[in-house]
């Protein structure tokens, strides 16, 4: 059986290439898929502990995450095409108008 | 103690009368005002005789509860009243005196323009006084106290237009703010330590306390901040520089407040505290000491006054010292009856001081009158027999008591009789000096309408349609007020002849009364009191021969002696520079600290410096902290993967506990 260990380190990895993603990339369809990464990182981990203590409750959260990040990537491609509409980028530097 | 159902009303009358003329007397006729001012004041009047008919000694003292005011625990202070022989005598001399007062202001302020608020105030500050001599407990007696101290304030700067008359004002009410400060503590004392501020409770408490001869107690502490209070109220030393200022008032207010009635209130609270007192004789020696200085110092002040109204207020400081002397060595009841002769007579002069100053037109400079006897007769003939009274010549008002005083003072000590043997002297030169300036020799003033600008356009209660050519007679309104307490003024002084006076108000003062008779010194020589009796007589007229010679014989004398005096001279006439010296110890040093360390350096520092150094600091911050806010996106995850970094550094470095 694969130790506990790989599975959270596998799951840091993710976590750490979706933060690193989220910071570099400038095009939002590539930040949106660092948030998902970032959240999938996090459900195997959810998942992992859930199968070590033999408790449900791990995978059951999972599900949630997943229709919440359903949810938010429906509201979010919204958002992303209303953007594209009205400024003709994807690039989050230039969509600043809320800044002081 | 007997319930009296309508003891409330004799207060609350002029109240009804005050509210009246204060909502609706701008748009009231002269003559309605007129009758509300009279009609509530008279009735009061009418009430305190009605009271006085069904007063007996053996039923006395009457109280009356109106309602709850203060329930604490086991404190309880009522709004209630009370009328024994001490608060009967003043009840009928500050309502009948202020009701002739009240008949007189009808004549003197009748072309004001503020007549109506003046009317007002009259009923306003009877309504005080009232609740301040029929109080049955300290506090409702203190509700009176500041009211009289409010009513006066407003009277005086009456005519507010007027710099001098405002500031007088202001002074008064400052000076008197020191005196309550004094009181207000000794009603802290008497809560503490008796529970309670019933006149009955408290003087019980002290009763059963054994005299504090040894050294300083309770008592004592009490005695002494009251007389603080006293001295503040009825203008002794220390505190009395505001009454000769307080004469910018109209004529009479000075009449009333500031002779009769109201700086009477400091005797009149001495006296009914008699109980306290007559258990602390420091307290006493120190009334009996500060009496009888203010009489001697006043006295010589009002010597080289020339304005005829200063003098007065002068004479008046001076009067009430006796009164307190006479509390000070036991003989309270000697100093209330001089209160109310003093009442009649003082009242009196300053009524006919205030007739003269409407006969010439507002001129109060006695220098600038002289020879008024004949353009004036009433007046002359009223003011002379009052001012016999004051001098202390037989048969006169002012003779019985003073001479009282001045027996009861002799028992207690020889140096207060010397003393107000001297002020007596004193007394009957200036007030003589007064009628020969006034109404001997030849009118001295200019037979012009009366000059602007000494009397700036407020004051036109004197510049009244005819021009003023020649001094004249006043109007019978005026006059009937003088008569009646010219015929006072003789008489009054009988009430006390065979000591009946004193006999009547003996319930009040049962515990006084034992050491003033042992003071006194019942067995002393009826010879003695003969005596001294003849005394008091010859410096009385010592003082007539003296003014007489002075000022009717020799007219040029007084100018060579006060030239030849000098120094002396000046400083009599500058009031032995008491102001200036106040002005330099506390009037100034207080300005200034007040300026420059209370306002530029506490307030606009400390406390403007708090405000706005926090709006300030607040400012600085976000102007730093705003760019955080930089619309970045990837730098607002930055920061918050540094925060989650942050965090979860330190769950690793210090371990996670449950």
């Amino acid at each position: 059986m694969v130790p506990l260990s790989c599975y959270l380190v596998l799951s840091g990895i993710l976590f750490v290439c979706g933060v690193l993603g989220f910071l570099i990339n400038r095009n939002i369809i590539t930040i949106f898929m660092s948030i998902e990464l970032m959240l999938n990182g996090v459900n195997l981990s959810f998942v992992a502990f859930a199968a070590q203590w033999h408790a449900l409750s791990g995978q059951v959260f999972v599900f949630f995450v997943m229709v919440v990040a359903a949810a938010e990537a429906a509201v979010g491609l919204a958002i992303i095409i209303a953007v594209y509409r009205t400024r003709e980028t994807l690039n989050v530097d230039r969509v600043n108008l809320l800044k002081l | 103690m007997t319930p009296n159902p309508y003891l409330w009303l004799v207060p609350l009358l002029p109240l009804a009368g005050a509210a009246i003329n204060a909502f609706f007397g701008r748009r009231l006729p002269k003559g309605t005002i007129t009758a509300i001012a009279l009609l509530f004041c008279g009735a009061a009047f009418a009430m305190a005789l009605f009271l006085a008919a069904g007063f007996s000694s053996a039923s006395a003292p009457y109280y009356c509860d109106l309602a709850h005011w203060i329930r604490s625990g086991n404190f309880q202070v009522d709004f209630s009243f009370y009328l024994d022989q001490l608060s009967l005598v003043m009840l009928l001399v500050v309502t009948g005196v202020g009701f002739l007062i009240h008949i007189y202001s009808v004549g003197y302020m009748a072309d004001d323009d503020g007549y109506y608020r003046f009317m007002a105030y009259l009923n306003l500050f009877m309504f005080f006084m009232l609740t301040l001599v029929l109080a049955k407990n300290y506090l409702v007696m203190f509700i009176g106290w500041e009211g009289v101290g409010l009513a006066s304030y407003l009277l005086i700067g009456f005519w507010f237009t007027k710099d001098s008359a405002a500031a007088a004002g202001k002074k008064a009410f400052i000076v008197n703010r020191i005196g309550d400060f004094g009181f207000l503590i000794a009603l802290f004392l008497m809560i503490q330590h008796f529970g309670s501020l019933d006149f009955a409770h408290v003087f019980a408490a002290a009763r059963t306390m054994s005299p504090e001869t040894g050294g300083a107690g309770l008592l004592t502490a009490i005695g002494l901040l009251l007389m603080v209070g006293a001295s503040g109220k009825s203008a002794q030393i220390p505190l009395y520089v505001w009454l000769p200022d307080a004469m910018e008032g109209p004529t009479p207010v000075s009449a009333l407040i500031h002779a009769a009635t109201m700086v009477t209130a400091g005797v009149y609270m001495v006296a009914r505290s008699s109980a306290i007192f007559d258990r602390a004789p420091l307290a006493l020696t120190v009334v009996a000491i500060i009496g009888t200085l203010t009489a001697l110092f006043a006295a010589t002040i009002g010597i080289a006054q020339t304005d005829i109204k200063k003098v007065l207020a002068y004479s008046t400081v001076s009067q009430l010292g006796y009164m307190f002397m006479a509390c000070g060595v036991g003989a309270f009841s000697a100093g209330i009856f001089h209160l109310m002769t003093h009442a009649f007579f003082k009242g009196l002069l300053f009524l006919a001081a205030g007739s003269v100053i409407h006969g010439v037109g507002g001129e109060q400079d006695m220098r600038k009158m002289g020879g008024l006897r004949t353009y004036m007769p009433w007046t002359f003939t009223t003011m002379g027999i009052a001012t016999l009274a004051i001098a202390g010549i037989p048969p006169l008002a002012g003779f019985w008591s003073k001479d009282e005083i001045l027996w009861k003072a002799y028992g207690a000590s020889p140096v207060y009789w010397l003393i107000g043997v001297v002020t007596a002297f004193i007394t009957s030169f200036y007030m003589f000096r007064l009628m020969y300036m006034t109404f001997g020799g030849e009118y001295r003033g200019a037979a012009a309408p009366s000059a602007p600008g000494h009397h700036p356009p407020a004051d036109n209660a004197h510049s009244h349609g005819h021009a003023h050519g020649d001094p004249h007679e006043s109007p019978g309104v005026m006059l009937g007020p003088l008569v009646i307490l010219a015929l006072l003024s003789i008489v009054g002084g009988f009430v006390g002849y065979g000591n009946r006076f004193e006999h009547f108000l003996a319930p009040v003062f049962q515990g006084a009364r034992d050491v003033a008779q042992e003071a006194s010194g019942e067995s002393a020589s009826h010879s003695l009191e003969y005596l001294l009796m003849g005394v008091s007589i010859s410096v009385a007229a010592l003082g007539w021969l003296l003014a007489y010679w002075l000022y009717s014989r020799r007219p040029q004398l007084p100018a060579r002696i006060a030239t030849s005096l000098g120094g002396l001279y000046r400083a009599v006439a500058n009031k032995y520079y008491i102001d200036e010296l106040y002005a330099v110890l506390f009037v100034r040093p207080l300005i200034e600290g007040s300026t420059t360390i209370l306002w530029h350096d506490v307030d606009q520092q400390v406390i403007d410096g708090a405000v706005n150094g926090s709006a300030h600091a607040a400012r600085e911050v976000s102007d730093e902290v705003r760019h955080m806010q930089s619309g970045n996106l990837r730098s607002y995850a930055g920061w918050v993967a540094a925060g989650g970094a942050v965090v979860i550094a330190y769950m690793v470095w210090m371990g996670v506990t449950h």
